[in-house]
């Protein structure tokens, strides 16, 4: 029974933590049209960055500064924007597909950096010791698990309030005015690049905690961890949950891990030993026939985003090409 | 020195056949594909496939030509391997991309290319398993050419760069002197006016996959004699390729060409002052310097 109870807790910390990440992507890309293909390098910035910052020297491996937990998130949620401010900064002007190529290159810069960086990020053994905070107060690990879920679960509702209380804000309807029609959006004297590159810096520092809280969580970080599979795992979540809707963004992370947790244990238990090798490959063949069935299929998601143009107009569905907004102008 | 120089020229020479699809692609359909990579692998494979058969059932054919390791079943291999490999682009294409080209955005296909890489990418896995292959399981001696600066080169080498000229060269004919050259010219400037001048757009687009996934099966091929055949490969030389595109500015077919070399040859002078370990990143900061010293890349137009 405390078995289960353990997992259970494990589960749902790693989904809780995941889902602030696809929140972020969805403020990038549900609401801005933003498309960032390296998620995994702002999360992994998070990651990296928490355990550097606030790690100790005590054991001798690792280069930590030793600050306070809430100051090493911050510095962890810091890096990641930096990394989003210098690479937005060149891509965020340029045709839209660029972003998404810049973006893939970085997860793959960061991954190779934190693979052959050793002195400053362990190298491909990753970083191990740091020091968890009140884990040595609480002393067992059942406890400070179940602990650590309230935390994750608190993080969680304040990211998610904020992000609700900024779609609802006239620069929520700033970005989507932005996804849809940039050039209208810049006749009304705003800065389309300017708004993409802050939503884009934004929703990487919303990754940068979600990898932080990753860390913690582990009390280690290696390359194995942002690898680019993990862009897609959170992509997927994404478009399956219903990308520009918050409360869809939670619950696709919560189905696709769910998917994700369930097929590994599915396929280790019944698989023959042969095929035991090969459980990752069918697990990702698995996340790319969601991703490309959820877009053909399904392509607004479980809870589709709930657009509200003006309240003069009687919209009852979202329509992303705007075809029941042009028949009632008279186009 | 002149061994990096030599190894960033063949391995530009194969950048640049993969990356004439991916541009072609890039500007007709207007979305970035992260799945063409795979194709090169895919074309390795199915090769590595009918090398094999053709072995079986015409022993003959497994002489080997000259003092390369290439035999002439892996030749007529590559053939095939264009086709099927340019057909399957052409039914991916089918099945999702042309789908998703109907009912939403190019952001969106860009995110199927993804999904499709991923499953590309993990069934070859599944079906040829996760070690890497060799077409030949003999082993070829480098000749020493010069031994200060030190130059080893394989003959196989030499036979992969020759023929890359000559694949090019033949495609550069293709597109200046015939009219499928012209319509295809005549499309990525004004589709809407090549439509009413009768090129029939929905016909050039499936002429466009299928070319580039011919052209992509040669560089894998190439790829896999100089290296090794592996299920990776897409993943590994994904970044590359777009590199080559964003140098060469999207569209331009001489343009991906040039910029295949540039980013091969880039890729291994770098070797003189990183660390091997950070090759992988390097085409990663050619395309930042790149966009933001000249977006539009060095053949591109200023739109």
């Amino acid at each position: 029974m405390i078995g289960i109870i353990s997992y259970l807790v494990f589960f749902l910390t790693i989904g809780f933590v995941l889902a602030i990440a696809v929140l972020g992507l969805n403020l990038q890309w549900g609401y801005t049209g933003l498309f960032n293909g390296g998620v995994s390098a702002f999360f992994g910035a998070g990651a990296y960055g928490v355990i550097l910052f606030g790690g100790s020297n005590k054991a001798g491996q690792l280069i930590g500064l030793g600050l306070p937990y809430p100051f090493a998130v911050a510095g962890a949620v810091l890096l990641a924007g930096l990394l989003a401010l210098i690479v937005g900064l060149i891509t965020t002007r340029l045709r839209h597909d660029y972003l998404a190529i810049a973006t893939f290159g970085v997860a793959i810069a960061v991954e190779n950096f934190a693979r052959n960086a050793g002195p400053i990020t362990g190298g491909a053994k990753g970083l191990r010791g740091f020091e968890r905070p009140f884990e040595s107060a609480i002393n067992d690990p059942f406890w400070f698990n179940l602990a650590y879920l309230i935390f994750v679960l608190v993080v969680l509702i304040i990211v998610y309030n904020i992000l609700e209380s900024i779609a609802r804000s006239p620069y929520g309807r700033l970005l989507r005015a932005i996804r849809e029609d940039e050039v209208a959006a810049q006749s009304l004297g705003k800065s389309p690049a300017r708004v993409r590159h802050q939503a884009f810096i934004l929703g990487s520092m919303i990754m940068g905690l979600s990898g932080a809280l990753y860390a913690t969580f582990y009390a280690f970080i290696s390359p194995q961890d942002i690898l680019p599979i993990l862009t897609f795992q959170i992509w997927s979540m994404l478009i399956v949950g219903g990308s520009g809707n918050n409360r869809g963004a939670v619950l696709g992370t919560l189905v696709v891990w769910a998917g994700w947790v369930g097929s590994g244990w599915a396929l280790t238990k019944f698989a023959p030993v042969e095929a035991q090798l090969y459980v990752g490959t069918i697990q990702f063949i698995m996340i790319g026939l969601i991703i490309v069935l959820t877009l053909l299929t399904k392509p607004k998601g479980l809870l589709p985003e709930q657009l509200i143009i003006s309240h003069s107009l009687d919209w009852t569905e979202s329509d992303r090409d705007c075809a029941n907004c042009k028949k009632q102008v008279g186009l | 020195m002149i061994q990096n120089l030599f190894d960033g020229i063949l391995v530009g020479s194969i950048l640049s056949l993969g990356a004439i699809g991916l541009t072609m692609v890039m500007h007709m359909l207007r979305f970035a594909n992260f799945s063409h990579a795979e194709l090169l692998s895919l074309g390795a494979y199915v090769a590595l496939v009918f090398d094999k058969l053709l072995e079986l059932m015409v022993p003959g054919l497994s002489q080997t030509i000259g003092g390369l390791s290439l035999t002439f079943s892996l030749i007529l291999a590559i053939v095939i391997s264009m086709g099927v490999t340019g057909v399957s682009a052409i039914i991916i294409d089918w099945l999702v991309f042309r789908r998703i080209r109907d009912s939403a955005g190019p952001l969106s296909m860009v995110f199927a290319s993804f999904g499709v890489a991923l499953i590309v990418r993990n069934l070859i896995s599944l079906v040829f398993g996760l070690k890497s292959k060799l077409y030949n399981e003999e082993i070829v001696f480098a000749v020493r050419v010069s031994t200060d600066p030190l130059l080893l080169i394989k003959l196989d080498q030499v036979f992969v760069l020759g023929m890359a000229l000559v694949i090019m060269l033949i495609f550069h004919f293709v597109l200046s002197r015939t009219t499928f050259g012209y319509a295809l010219k005549a499309v990525s400037e004004n589709p809407t006016l090549a439509q009413v001048n009768g090129v029939r757009l929905a016909h050039m687009i499936r002429l466009i996959w299928l070319i580039g996934g011919g052209l992509a099966a040669v560089a894998g091929v190439f790829y896999g004699l100089n290296n090794q055949v592996s299920f990776l490969m897409g993943k590994d030389l994904v970044l590359s390729l777009f590199a080559a595109v964003i140098v060469g500015g999207i569209g331009s077919i001489y343009g991906a060409v040039a910029g295949g070399f540039l980013v091969g040859l880039a890729s291994n002078m770098a070797l003189l002052i990183l660390p091997s370990g950070y090759k992988p990143a390097v085409p990663f900061l050619i395309i930042l310097i790149i966009l933001s010293i000249r977006p539009m890349g060095l053949f591109g137009e200023n739109k």
